[in-house]
């Protein structure tokens, strides 16, 4: 049953990868504002039907 | 949306609509945003949402500061040179649209490489390169759609200190500990003796005791560093016990392991200190896009055009000196006092005062700060300096500098000291039995008493009940600025009204007539004179008369700034303007009014008032049976019969009260014991709100003016005040109640601990258990309660 020192230990170091990246993810202000990307992800749409060729060099 | 609105700000424009591509717009601001868009292919503006625009503000050179470059330096976030960073407060911001619009700026603008919309905080990021644009284009653009920004130098300052999220990393390690920990500890909560359990619980247990480490020293931190303080100052505030509980649980668990006696309580330790911080957490709501620490400095323009030598040059409006010459703009800000050179002046002192019909000026007379210029362009000169002016001398009182955190004591602090003594009591009484009686038992009763003590429950009550409640009035446009504010406003028992922008609207003016009835046809005379003026009063007389005019224009029209209007039209002369200029006495002189006299014979005046708000009487019969009420007023007494019939009996109206009177009015109070909410408005009340133990500031615009307050409510909710005071006497009582529970659980708790019966399992289950249904308990019970909102 020594398989559970690897199994603890592995499943403990991918808990703290998705920690870590959790904390990478809050410090670069991924949170901050939760509500006007799900605005602006519907208008990539808009400016294709709309501008035609014009749309690619959209940035948002 | 009717065929005659107005396509780009949905106004209704059926009086003089502007035909533009099939589409009407109600004046021409309105229609150039439109062309602005149309031809930049960005008329899918209007498609995304009905009507979105606002009226683009005319701004002719009120951004020249924007080439200053000292200025440009301190509001740009970032710049290398070439490449340069702004973020932009917008509270114009308000739909879809907003945000499409403003992040295809780089089609209308080709310098600008990116614009980034952050919707919850109005704010607008852009970045562009200085070769090809510049701040003050950008900001000129933006406001020629409508948007215009905000700019004030004193918050950006402010907003460079970010967001500090400790508290999120504290919360996130305590939650990723507490939900390892519980699943290593599963095991243990059923005493299984199956053989591989045996083997490896040195290994879990090891490995919770090393992730309790963490929690205890990082996430738990503030509770020890708070109670460390509470206790320097004498003071048992409620982390003092939640402190104890934790190093006791920390300790007694690492005890067990250490000498192989238990496996300790490492689960309902991260659980504790999850939940605690959860409802901080909760409590911690924050209303990014207003400011409620504004001083004066935020309402002062950053630049003021100076004129020396006949030229013109922009200067930061804090190198104003006494004896420079001014020029101040149609809609800027006067920022010291000054005497008034030439130009006609019309200055709205609502900022100042909350009267929002403007005060004519005519040149040698004293300007006083913050008034604002309302008909075209002035110059002035300089008497004091920033800081000396009228206003300004206000922000120096101590009120403005009180920075004592600690002397609040909340609800939760009061009921803690009893409560740890009682706890410490508890468990010397029960550790001098114990240690008679058994004395092995001794040490694991006393920690297990304070172990179940460790008043979690009591702790999060307050913060979920109040946060809640803040979430719920911010919902319905009440904002506060913390939680606290709703404890406050629960122990007010006066309440004092600013009158004029308070308890009268601002936007409402009630014209009367008094005089001599006027004929249809001197009607229509007379709004085809007031036509062709642009004096404040003239336009709001010209909108309030309802006959068309005549479509002539007057033979001969002369305006005396400041005076009133001579004027004739088919042989009738019209006189109109102030008492002195028709040669008549008045017996009011407090009064605002615009008299006629027609063909050389005086007819009468129309007599400008501002109108109550419409449920005043009743908010003030409502309010009157809980709380006393008070008027102050900086106005003179000349509506005191009107506001006497509004008000219940017992109230108190006074008048003449400057910003200093309001202020130490207010502290003589307190210091009789009352505790006094101050509803108020303008930058004359900030003395008062500051001072006051809640302090209101009425906004009709709350994304812009409001003064240093602890809470914000917008000018159309008065009518709600009561509701929103009662609830927040309710959210106190639902505290309380919780209170009452959770004392239920500790004493149930408490039988355990006496009986040294607290196993793992016992404290697992109890505590988050107790925990979780307090938090249920306040959550709802403040839903059921504001549902009548």
């Amino acid at each position: 049953m020594e398989v559970v020192y690897i199994t603890i230990g592995v499943s403990i170091i991918v808990a703290i990868f998705f920690f870590i990246v959790f904390i990478k993810s809050v410090k670069s202000g991924q949170y901050e504002d939760t509500y006007t990307p799900s605005v602006r992800m519907l208008f990539d749409d808009e400016l294709v039907s709309k501008d035609k060729p014009k749309g690619e060099n959209q940035q948002i | 949306m009717s065929l005659n609105n107005c396509y780009h700000c949905g106004a209704d424009s059926s009086k003089k609509p502007i035909k533009f591509n099939d589409k009407i717009f109600c004046c021409n601001g309105c229609k150039t945003v439109y062309e602005i868009l149309n031809a930049n292919e960005l008329n899918c503006y209007y498609d995304l949402e009905s009507t979105p625009g606002t009226i683009p503000k005319d701004i002719k050179g009120k951004y020249n500061y924007l080439e200053n470059i000292e200025i440009i330096e301190k509001l740009l976030e970032f710049s290398d040179g070439e490449t340069s960073v702004i973020e932009l407060y917008i509270p114009n911001i308000h739909c879809s649209s907003c945000i499409w619009v403003l992040e295809n700026l780089s089609k209308l603008n080709d310098g600008v490489t990116m614009s980034m919309v952050n919707f919850p905080e109005k704010s607008l990021r852009i970045t562009f390169k200085n070769e090809r644009t510049n701040l003050k284009n950008i900001v000129e653009l933006i406001t020629s759609i409508g948007y215009e920004p905000y700019i004030s130098l004193d918050d950006a300052d402010s907003k460079r200190q970010k967001v500090d999220k400790t508290l999120i990393y504290q919360l996130s390690i305590a939650a990723f500990c507490f939900g390892n920990i519980m699943l290593l500890s599963f095991p243990e909560y059923f005493e299984a003796d199956e053989f591989w359990l045996e083997k490896y619980k040195y290994l879990f247990r090891w490995l919770m005791f090393i992730m309790a480490v963490p929690v205890v020293i990082y996430s738990a931190k503030d509770y020890f560093i708070s109670a460390y303080k509470g206790l320097k100052h004498k003071m048992l505030n409620i982390d003092v016990p939640i402190a104890l509980g934790i190093s006791v649980l920390f300790l007694r668990s690492s005890y067990e392991i250490i000498f192989d006696l238990g496996s300790g309580f490492f689960d309902s330790l991260t659980g504790l200190v999850f939940f605690l911080l959860l409802g901080r957490y909760f409590q911690q709501k924050t209303y990014n896009f207003l400011s409620f620490e504004r001083d004066y400095k935020s309402y002062f323009p950053i630049a003021v055009t100076i004129i020396n030598n006949e030229k013109e040059s922009t200067i930061p409006v804090k190198e104003v000196k006494k004896g420079d010459r001014l020029l101040i703009r149609n809609e800027e800000l006067i920022p010291v006092d000054g005497i008034l050179i030439n130009g006609n002046a019309a200055i709205d002192y609502s900022f100042v005062t909350g009267e929002s019909i403007p005060v004519s000026k005519k040149s040698g007379d004293k300007l006083f700060a913050g008034g604002k210029q309302t008909s075209g362009a002035i110059e002035m000169e300089v008497i004091s300096s920033i800081s000396q002016s009228y206003l300004t001398q206000l922000w120096s009182n101590d009120v403005f500098n009180d920075s004592s955190g600690l002397t609040i004591k909340n609800i939760t602090d009061r009921i803690s000291k009893y409560f740890t003594i009682a706890i410490l009591s508890i468990a010397v009484i029960a550790g001098i039995f114990w240690y008679n009686f058994n004395p092995s038992m001794a040490f694991n009763v006393v920690t297990s008493v304070l172990i179940i003590a460790c008043p979690c429950a009591l702790a999060l009550s307050a913060p979920f009940a109040l946060g809640n409640m803040l979430r719920i009035f911010g919902y319905k446009k009440f904002y506060l600025k913390n939680a606290e504010t709703i404890e406050s406003i629960s122990k007010v028992n006066t309440i004092i009204f600013d009158k004029t922008g308070t308890i009268t609207s601002n936007d409402k003016t009630q014209i009367s007539y008094k005089g001599e009835t006027l004929t249809i046809e001197e009607k229509k005379g007379l709004k085809n004179v007031l036509r062709a003026s642009n004096h404040p009063l003239s336009r709001s007389l010209y909108n309030f008369l309802n006959e068309l005019s005549l479509n002539e224009d007057p033979s001969m029209f002369n305006e005396v700034l400041g005076k009133g209007i001579e004027a004739s039209i088919n042989n009738v002369s019209y006189k109109l303007g102030s008492a002195n200029f028709i040669g008549i006495e008045v017996t009011k002189i407090n009064e605002t009014a615009i008299y006629i006299q027609i063909d050389g014979k005086f007819k009468g005046g129309y007599i400008f008032k501002n109108t109550y708000r419409e449920e005043a009487k009743e908010v003030f019969n409502e309010l009157s049976k809980n709380y006393k009420l008070v008027i102050l007023s900086g106005d003179n007494d000349g509506e005191k019969d009107s506001l006497e019939l509004l008000l219940p009996k017992n109230s108190s109206l006074n008048f003449n009260q400057k910003p200093e009177d309001k202020l130490s009015f207010i502290k003589k109070l307190q210091e009789s014991g009352d505790k006094v909410m101050m509803i108020g408005d303008g930058l004359n009340d900030a003395g008062a709100l500051a001072q006051s133990n809640v302090g209101i500031a009425i906004s009709e615009d709350v994304n812009v003016f409001s003064p240093a307050c602890d809470a914000i409510l917008d000018a159309k909710l008065f009518n709600s005040l009561p509701k929103f005071l009662s609830l927040s006497n309710k959210t106190i009582k639902i505290i309380k109640a919780s209170f009452i529970l959770s004392l239920g659980y500790n004493i149930i708790g408490m039988y355990f601990a006496l009986n040294g019966l607290l196993t793992p399992v016992v404290a697992a289950i109890l505590m988050p258990l107790s925990s979780i249904s307090i938090v249920v308990f306040v959550t709802v019970l403040t839903n059921l309660v504001a549902r009548k909102l």
